[in-house]
């Protein structure tokens, strides 16, 4: 039992027979072939397989993909344009918010959201936006430090 | 992780999903909690009806002195709605208080209410705002206040086949102050002990007190006793006090690896104080 879904991903579109029961994590990384997202807990907890859909970021690990039938969805490859990274990429590698980096693919997508809706977020703030993605490795002040230096670079 | 199999309906009508729905299909929302838990087999529904297409189940508007929130309306939704936060600002402030910002995208406070975890934010809110929550069916439609809703842990008054439609809340009249406090379990977000508090003073007398608490017990209630030691008093620090003491008295409460019972109870007299103290400090 599967049905057809259309969407696009990172600006091309895509057209796929799915199982209903096809999370949009699966989908993504063994349909589509797209491995940036990842998937750390599979339990909504962790953020690794946050994407954003529809211009919001979400998890999915959560999701199935037949949901998103008709969506727009923008993964961590479809940030840097024309061999360029994005500017949040560039603010991570600069400020080292990262170690293994396993979490950074989502990280940067969550971090897209919290700037699209405050484009000079506090502290607090972005600790606040960043509740859903943990990282194991930094301590997470490498990761504040980085945001700020992204939003410091989109107002500039 | 793969969920067991299951037929998929995405209608875009709300007739049409509630004709699914009386065959025994199960609705689908955010579904925050329902694909965690299709996904460790604790719920395997058979067909799933997304409810997510349906256009007149998303909306948050004024109406007849009140506001109705639609189903599908988002946490999201509802934290940065101008309307709740000028007119109901403690919905507004608990949904800020729900998962993170990823859960808070998907999620729903149609889905939420229906599932009634007994440690959810909305409840609390739901509680001291005495909001109403409109039933639909096949055939039906009734409105039960949230005190008739919220029956025991992930039970509702909701009857098979019928789905929450809105969510009525009210509009917060002059001279009213509410506060949202919670103790949260830092790995699932959840509410260790929430207390939402709703009061009106008219000159230096509380006219009315509403206080409701999620986390502490098998569901969320209100603290009728709290409520009226507070009702014709000032609202001084001593009476906070004695007020936010009564607000778990007689309760049996929930215990488990995060806090016991005894500590829960502390927690609620505690967070208590606290958000009846903000409350009263916002009252303009």
């Amino acid at each position: 039992m599967t049905e057809t879904i259309n969407v696009s991903i990172n600006g091309t579109t895509y057209s796929h027979e799915v199982e209903p029961r096809l999370l949009l994590i699966h989908y993504l990384r063994e349909v589509v072939g797209l491995t940036g997202p990842h998937i750390g807990c599979e339990t909504s907890l962790c953020g690794a397989c946050t994407v954003e859909l529809n211009g919001k970021a979400i998890k999915s690990c959560s999701i199935f993909a037949i949901q998103c039938d008709g969506a727009k969805i923008l993964t961590i490859e479809g940030m840097a344009a024309d061999g360029k990274l994005h500017k949040i990429q560039e603010a991570f590698w600069n400020e080292h918010g990262l170690q293994c980096g396993f979490c950074t693919p989502g990280m940067i997508m969550t971090t897209k959201q919290i700037l699209d809706r405050n484009r000079n977020p506090t502290d607090q703030e972005i600790r606040h936006g960043l509740d859903g993605n943990l990282c194991r490795c930094t301590g997470y002040q490498h990761i504040v430090n980085a945001v700020r230096a992204a939003a410091r670079a989109a107002g500039a | 992780m793969i969920p067991q199999q299951f037929e998929y309906s995405a209608p875009k009508t709300l007739d049409e999903a509630l004709g699914l729905l009386a065959e025994g299909a199960k609705p689908l929302a955010g579904g925050m909690s329902l694909i965690p838990m299709m996904k460790l087999r604790l719920a395997s529904p058979e067909h799933l009806v997304d409810l997510g297409r349906i256009k007149d189940l998303n909306y948050i508007r004024e109406e007849g002195g009140a506001i109705h929130i639609g189903a599908t309306a988002t946490h999201q939704d509802v934290l940065s709605s101008p309307l709740l936060r000028g007119k109901c600002p403690l919905l507004a402030e608990t949904a800020a208080h729900i998962g993170d910002v990823q859960v808070r995208n998907m999620g729903t406070i149609g889905g939420s209410v229906a599932h009634a975890d007994p440690s959810a934010d909305y409840p609390a809110a739901l509680q001291a705002l005495e909001a109403k929550i409109v039933l639909k069916g096949a055939k039906s439609e009734r409105t039960v206040s949230a005190e008739d809703f919220f029956v025991d842990t992930f039970t509702t008054a909701l009857e098979p086949g019928e789905i929450v439609r809105e969510v009525i809340v009210p509009i917060d009249g002059d001279g009213t102050g509410t506060n949202y406090q919670k103790v949260l379990q830092p790995a699932s977000g959840f509410a260790i002990v929430g207390v939402a508090v709703r009061v009106r003073k008219q000159g230096e007398k509380v006219t009315l007190a509403r206080i409701g608490v999620t986390g502490l017990s098998n569901r969320a209630f209100r603290a009728k006793e709290a409520e009226k030691a507070l009702e014709g008093r000032s609202g001084s620090p001593a009476e906070i006090q004695a007020v936010a003491a009564l607000v778990g008295q007689g309760i049996d409460a929930n215990s488990d690896l995060h806090a016991s019972a005894e500590y829960r109870l502390h927690l609620t007299a505690v967070y208590a104080a606290k958000a009846l103290a903000t409350a009263l400090g916002r009252i303009a």
